[in-house]
């Protein structure tokens, strides 16, 4: 596949609309044969320990920069007709979408592998940051080893 | 010559500050601004006195060391490991 994939980034304050960016992911001329999208949430299972939200804070112009980057690098390694990464920012409630991610391609494994390798790097170099709120308290999420890790197998 | 710092995250709110523009010699390193920041007091210093692995650092939005030398006008920006997705 010689053509350019389109891509589409956005960091935003509002919450994610699913339906339009599934509509997105899926509008297809018959250039793609498999989509994949991954979508992460706000967990606040009991694990959690009473989690009442989350706050995401991001350094603009920076973040997108190495957004565009992952998704380039995406593209030197499998052949892509899409790729969509939206991101939220601000407060977010238990369950809603923190990030959303579209692969298109002609065959699965490549959606697949892409999609995975998105979020891997993204979790690993994009400049956002995690606040977790438990009622009246906060702290800022620390980085897991397992993230690192995840990235470096790449 | 001067430079445009900024905070994000836990840095941010420990020092209480978003980000500020510093006056620091020519040539000076991203090594010698987190000397010039540790000499201020409290989390200032527990930051940037002998930064760890833990203090990321970037200038003018790219990702860079602590032995990086700046000019003129760079955008420094130090930020702990970043937790999105």
């Amino acid at each position: 596949m010689s053509r350019v994939p389109d891509k589409k980034i956005t960091i935003s304050a509002q919450a994610l609309e699913l339906d339009a960016l599934n509509g997105l992911a899926h509008a297809n001329q018959g250039e793609t044969g498999a989509v994949v999208t991954f979508t992460g949430a706000v967990r606040a299972t009991e694990e959690d320990n009473g989690l009442t939200g989350m706050t995401l804070e991001h350094y603009p112009g920076m973040t997108e920069t190495q957004l565009a980057q992952i998704l380039d690098d995406a593209a030197r390694r499998w052949r892509l007709n899409r790729m969509i990464v939206v991101h939220r920012v601000g407060f977010l409630q238990p369950g809603e979408p923190i990030v959303f991610v579209a692969t298109c391609s002609l065959h699965r494994k490549e959606a697949f592998a892409a999609a995975e390798f998105i979020m891997d790097y993204l979790k690993q170099k994009a400049t956002f940051w995690k606040k977790e709120h438990f009622g009246s308290r906060a702290h800022w999420v620390e980085a897991k080893a397992s993230d690192a890790e995840a990235a470096e197998r790449w | 010559m001067k430079l445009k710092l900024v905070f994000f995250a836990n840095f941010r709110e420990l020092l209480d500050c978003a980000g500020e523009n510093i006056e620091i010699k020519a040539g000076a390193t991203v090594s010698d601004v987190c000397h010039q920041l540790a000499q201020k007091d409290g989390s200032w210093q527990a930051i940037f006195l002998n930064p760890s692995q833990s203090v990321k650092v970037a200038v003018n939005q790219q990702m860079s060391e602590l032995n990086q030398t700046l000019l003129d006008g760079d955008e420094v920006a130090f930020f702990p490991p970043v937790t999105g997705g």
